[in-house]
Order: C-alpha cells, then structure tokens, then sequence
C-alpha cells in the first residue's frame, strides 16, 4: 500500500488559473512536511483556454519519480487529449493513469494519500471515492 | 473507383494530397465551423482546426514521411499536440488510428483504407463515448465509411448528409449537450468538419463530391 518514492500527480484544465489554484488548495489541505510531486497542466501554451498535450506531457515527466503518475482532469477536451495520449501515444511516462474522479475533490484526495505514501493504486481508490461523497 | 478497372493503389503522394485538401479545405470553411460553434459550442473549432492543420502542413514539409501510414500518424500526432481544444483528441485518434491501421506499406487498395478507416471511426466514437445520432462527428463519418465501398464521391455524399441531418438533433456529448433542447435546430461543427475531410479524399481522388451525380450508379 505504501511505497518510498511518491506517486506523482497532474492536474489537467481547461483554465492555468484553475489548475495551479486546484494544485496549490491540494497541497495545502495536505498539511506541512513533503508533500508528492504535483504539476499543473492548465489551459493553452499560451495562457487562453484549452487543453494542451505538451504542458501535459511536460508536467507528467515533472513529476514521475517511477511510482506511477495520477492524471485527473476537469472536462471535455481534458478527458479526451489525456485518454488519446494514453491509448496512442509514448507521450506520457510508464505507469501514468487517468482517474476517475471529481476534479477538485479527486485532487485533495490524491495529494494527501500520495503524500502520505499511498501507492498508485490507493491514490486511484481514494480519488475515486470522492464522487461517493454527498453534498446534500 | 470504377468497378471495371483494376484497383488503383493509393500511395504517399495521395495520402499528403489528400491531409493537403484537407487543410485548404479547413482554411476555406474555418469562419464557416466556428460559427456553427458559436451557436451550440464555445466558437472556436474552425480557428483550432486552422491552427492544427497549419501546424500538419508544415509538419509534413518538415518531416517528409515515407509511407502512407506515417503521413496519418503524423498528422493525427499534430493535431492532439496542436488544436487545444476536443477535436484535437478526436481528430488526432481518428488519423493515427487509421494510419497505424494501414501498417509500413508504400502503397495501400482503397479496400484497405476502407477498412483503416472504419477502425480510425471506432475509435472516435470510443474515445468520445458517442453514437450514431448523438449530433457528433460520428453522424458524418460512419455514413461515410459505409458508403466507401460504393465510391469516394458516395462516401462524401454520404458525410455531407449526416452533417446536415444532425441539424434537427439534440446533442447528447460534449458542450452541446448542456444546451438540452436548445441545441436542436443547428448544423454540429464536428459533423460538418468531418464531411470536409472526407469530401477531401473524394477530390484527392479525383471524384469531388460536386460532380457526386457520377455517385452510385
């Protein structure tokens, strides 16, 4: 369930703005001391919004340390670009993973169980847990 | 493709012929798709597709690829790294699916493309989790991979008649389907993009789907 290098986590949106605010609330909640290696891929090269496969890629080989990196992301072309590199392509590293899960919610979840040394597979279930979580 | 002949092979050459039409073809109609977009979507698909295309022409003249194969992956390659928005992914598979489907061969039958084809299609709707009738790319281009058999002219034809029949549609993937019941009444953006690429092949080779009357028979 644990292991000793950290799974790394991407978090992919339409928005920079939203994706390094999603990053910076995550690694917060995640309370003092190290935390795993999380990267924003958020919006176009160029600052408008979109999806772009090379800030995706950058940041997935940013934060692999060989444990596996956790993908999530908002909506619409996020899905797609991430699900078509990994079916496609040799862009991302070996043992990157889409999840599942609320893209907010699913960020906190993964940043504190991969900081707390939670291995891929645990990250996953506990990102994709957060969808079970009823508001109302 | 007339029945009598023997069949024409397809090679590198029409295959960069064929990514080339497309892409003046894109830059023709871009003001057209993104006005359709902006009516049901956030307006961008015929600026993002520009941007894309640009980026496989000049990626094409860079790179040179030797094999029809090649000269789709790359495209479709472009186009995920290029387009930044939903048919970037989906362009991107539907071409390099297709091209991984046609293998290293120099030449390839039209039967065989027929065939890449109708597996770039699948994975389209795989990856986008779309059917037919969902006012999607797939409503031009699985029409028109049914209709290759027949002629490249039929199969434009056949794409150009499922975009304009997701008029009367309501979206059920992607932004569009937010909209609900305001989404009828619109052409989709991917649908009509989708005709233009495979109107494309039809001049490519020779049949534009202009002279669609020589369709069928």
């Amino acid at each position: 369930m644990s292991t000793e290098t950290p799974v790394g986590i991407v978090l992919v949106s339409h928005s920079r703005a939203v994706a390094e605010a999603v990053a910076e609330l995550a690694v917060g909640l995640a309370g003092g001391g190290t935390t795993a290696p999380v990267a924003a891929a958020g919006g176009t090269p160029d600052g408008g919004l979109g999806t772009s496969s090379e800030l995706i890629a950058g940041a997935a080989a940013e934060v692999d340390r060989g444990a596996g990196v956790a993908v999530l992301v908002d909506l619409g072309s996020a899905v797609l670009t991430v699900k078509s590199l990994l079916a496609e392509g040799d862009e991302l590293p070996e043992g990157a993973r889409l999840l599942d899960a609320p893209f907010v919610e699913g960020a906190v979840a993964a940043v504190v169980s991969a900081s707390a040394g939670a291995d891929l597979d645990a990250v996953e279930a506990a990102a994709v847990e957060a969808y079970s979580y009823r508001k109302v | 493709m007339s029945d009598q002949d023997s069949e024409p092979v397809l090679d590198v050459d029409f295959f960069r012929r064929w990514i080339g039409t497309a892409a003046a073809s894109v830059e023709r109609e871009a003001d057209r798709l993104t006005e359709l977009d902006s009516a049901i979507g956030d307006a961008d698909h015929g600026s993002n597709l520009q941007r894309g295309f640009r980026a496989v022409t000049a990626e094409l003249e860079k790179a040179a690829p030797e094999t029809p194969g090649a000269v789709l992956i790359l495209a479709g390659r472009q186009l995920i790294s290029t387009v930044g928005g939903a048919s970037g992914p989906l362009y991107g598979t539907l071409l390099r699916r297709t091209g991984k489907a046609l293998g290293d061969s120099a030449e390839v039958t039209p039967a065989r493309l027929a065939e890449a084809l109708g597996e770039g299609v699948a994975a389209v709707a795989q990856l986008g989790g779309a059917k037919a009738g969902d006012k999607t790319m797939i409503d031009a281009l699985e029409p028109a991979v049914a209709a290759l058999g027949t002629s490249y002219a039929a199969a434009a034809a056949a794409a150009e008649e499922g975009a304009v029949a997701t008029v009367p549609l309501q979206a059920r993937k992607g932004r569009a389907s937010y909209l609900g019941e305001r989404s009828i009444g619109h052409q989709d953006p991917g649908a009509t993009s989708s005709a233009l690429l495979i109107a494309a092949l039809a001049e490519t080779a020779g049949e534009g789907s202009a002279d669609a009357e020589s369709a069928g028979a």
